[in-house]
């Protein structure tokens, strides 16, 4: 039994030592989607704060809800709270882990529900400095990967993106092992493979004592010097929502 | 007569509102919105009838109501209309919206006026029938007023939602005053317009929608029996002009296929009343080639062709017609974007062009221009010949408060 043991111990050992960098780096996104696994569904309230090169400030308000599916991609239904010419426009995505995702746009105005591309994913997100891409659910299918570094707790990956439309060659992602896999730090690189953007994460919050969230994501655009930082508010993973707050009927309510 | 209605309606889902927020107290969502908007329209041809202006300043208000509870599951809404404009007739107030609604799991409930959108297309709204449009708002026909209704929506996992509407009352469409444009040489009415269902705008009317979506496809089947939306003109022998509201059944289906860049759209219709069975279809495409310059221009490219087994006499003159358009959306912190179409009838030389623009301003003023260009209008157009004189421009300035 114990030559049993011994033999697993030196086959495993040498298993891990054997990973390529790419095995190592997909096992680390694994890692991180199953330490984020049974969230169920969560709420929370967004303020995005869009600066210019000047400075010049201008800010959004919005509502998040997501619920979380195993076999396929998430879903999600995002509300405009401001500016207030927009209020009440909201969208309804439902995330696939491969393919394009299914997303749907609601029109307060005219009362109109609009099925659009979702073929858009490296265009800013409402004239910010994060693309629809960048704010859409993360499944581990949507990259390839290679691990790069480990500095102490902090894990750097390099995810190279499946959909040929995707705005970047590759991101640097730094993951913080000790905390469940959180990201740390993003660093995006576009189609020229120059770095275009870093988004980092701050004000971590454990929530149902498993779930990491950050309060504040900052992303700098180092070509154009704008950035966007986002403010999370509000976290509720009480909500107990079901498939049937994720609808085109629901979308038109909310 | 029409606002007695109103009031009662009022009375009835605030009642309503009332118990259902003693039941459940917990947490309501209270907001209260103002937009007051300065319009400036400029006809710059000279009219082809007297009694028409050029210049029609005019200033409207829309305030907004709602408050929810129970999670968002219960709420009620009410949206106003006013406007204040040169043309008696288009100075005019609505109720869009003032219904109670209720979500339950797979069902949802309202109850009041409200207002539905059907459809796919962009240049013409062929299936869209619950709400009356509101002619003298706009050209473009996507003003409506407030249906009161009875609506009950049942959603299912596997066959999409279906969606039950009990109409009771039908409201009557304004067409422009005297000194207004875009009219006919005699001004019309809306009162002098009668039903042809003895029950006059009493008449309950019904429809149903059945809505679903199977991976690229979108499509809606939809089925309306009731007083006509749209007056039918007929004409006797000494050639004058006989309008009334028909008793109409209609059918509509709508589909949309979303692929790539690419979203290919159908609407249709068949409409059968005693004096007119009519087919009508629009088909087109939209392509969008997206952040072109790598900061979020977006270009879209619409087509679509319109036919109206009418012909002539189809009211909106989109009888056999082309159009083009794009959609250009700069996706920037004031959200500018411009429309630009025309519309082209494929048996004559008749025109209309259009441009639409609009852009915030600050982080509660938005700012836009409108022009529709009536060129090269063929005299025996029976409706369109009627606008060729009424080019015009739109100027308007809105804060939100």
């Amino acid at each position: 039994m114990k030559k049993i043991i011994l033999i697993l111990t030196v086959l495993i050992t040498l298993g891990i030592q054997a990973q390529t960098p790419e095995e190592h780096g997909l096992q680390i996104a694994k890692a991180a989607e199953q330490a984020d696994l049974g969230f169920n569904s969560s709420t929370v309230n967004l303020k995005m704060t869009l600066k210019n090169k000047n400075g010049q400030t201008s800010e959004r308000s919005l509502t998040t809800k997501t619920l979380e599916l195993t076999e396929d991609g998430d879903k999600s239904l995002i509300v405009f709270n401001s500016p207030k010419d927009v209020k009440g426009t909201s969208t309804l995505t439902f995330t696939h882990k491969v393919g394009s995702d299914d997303q749907w746009l609601y029109l307060p105005s005219i009362k109109r529900v609009k099925r659009i591309s979702s073929n858009n994913k490296s265009g800013p997100f409402v004239g910010s400095e994060f693309a629809y891409e960048d704010l859409s659910s993360q499944e581990v299918e949507k990259y390839t990967y290679k691990f790069i570094e480990e500095k102490g707790s902090l894990l750097v990956v390099e995810q190279d993106p499946v959909d040929p439309k995707s705005g970047y060659t590759r991101r640097l992602v730094t993951y913080n092992k000790d905390k469940g896999y959180r990201f740390e730090k993003v660093e995006f690189y576009d189609r020229k493979n120059a770095l275009l953007k870093t988004l980092v994460y701050s004000n971590y919050k454990l929530y149902k004592n498993k779930f990491w969230r950050a309060s504040t994501f900052i992303m700098k655009n180092h070509q154009s010097n704008k950035e966007t930082i986002l403010n999370f508010s509000d976290y509720n993973f009480d909500a107990n929502l079901s498939e049937e707050d994720f609808t085109q009927v629901a979308l038109k309510r909310s | 007569m029409n606002q007695k209605i109103i009031l009662n309606s009022i009375i009835f889902i605030l009642f309503l509102s009332t118990i259902h927020a003693q039941n459940k107290e917990k947490k309501t969502n209270q907001d209260f919105e103002l937009e007051v908007e300065a319009e400036y329209r400029y006809f710059y041809n000279d009219a082809t009838f007297s009694n028409q202006k050029q210049h029609f300043p005019s200033i409207a208000f829309t305030p907004e109501y709602s408050v929810d509870w129970n999670k968002g599951y219960e709420q009620f809404n009410v949206t106003g209309f006013f406007r204040l404009d040169v043309d008696d007739e288009r100075t005019h107030w609505d109720i869009r919206e003032l219904y109670y609604q209720k979500a339950k799991k797979s069902w949802e409930l309202s109850i009041g006026l409200k207002k539905i959108y059907w459809g796919v297309a962009e240049s013409n709204h062929l299936v869209d029938i619950i709400n009356q449009t509101d002619a003298v708002e706009s050209f473009d026909g996507e003003d409506k007023l407030g249906q009161p209704m009875v609506q009950f929506t049942y959603t299912t996992n596997k066959l999409g939602s279906f969606d039950f509407f009990y109409l009771p009352y039908h409201r009557k469409r304004t067409f422009s005053g005297a000194k207004g444009r875009l009219r006919f040489p005699v001004f019309i009415d809306k009162d002098d317009l009668q039903y042809e269902s003895g029950a006059e705008e009493w008449r309950q009317d019904l429809a149903f929608r059945w809505k679903h979506y199977f991976g690229a496809f979108d499509v809606g089947l939809t089925h309306f029996y009731g007083n006509g939306r749209e007056p039918l003109f007929t004409f006797d022998q000494q050639g004058n002009i006989n309008a009334f509201y028909p008793v109409i059944n209609q059918t509509g289906l709508d589909l949309q296929i979303t692929h790539n860049a690419f979203l290919w759209k159908f609407e249709s219709i068949y409409r059968t009343a005693k004096a007119q069975d009519f087919f009508a279809m629009v088909v087109g495409l939209e392509f969008t080639f997206s952040n072109i310059d790598g900061n979020g221009l977006d270009i879209g490219l619409l087509g679509e062709y319109l036919y109206d087994e009418r012909d002539e006499l189809a009211l909106n003159a989109l009888q056999n017609d082309m159009f083009f358009g794009s959609r250009i959306a700069f996706n920037d912190t004031q959200d500018t974007s411009i429309l630009i179409g025309g519309i082209s009838d494929l048996e004559s030389s008749s025109k209309i062009f259009s441009i639409e623009a609009s852009r915030r301003f600050g982080s509660s003023w938005t700012a836009e221009i409108e022009a529709r260009i009536f060129s090269s209008i063929d005299a025996n157009e029976f409706i369109l010949s009627n606008f060729q004189e009424d080019s015009f421009l739109r100027f308007s300035l809105s804060k939100f408060f």
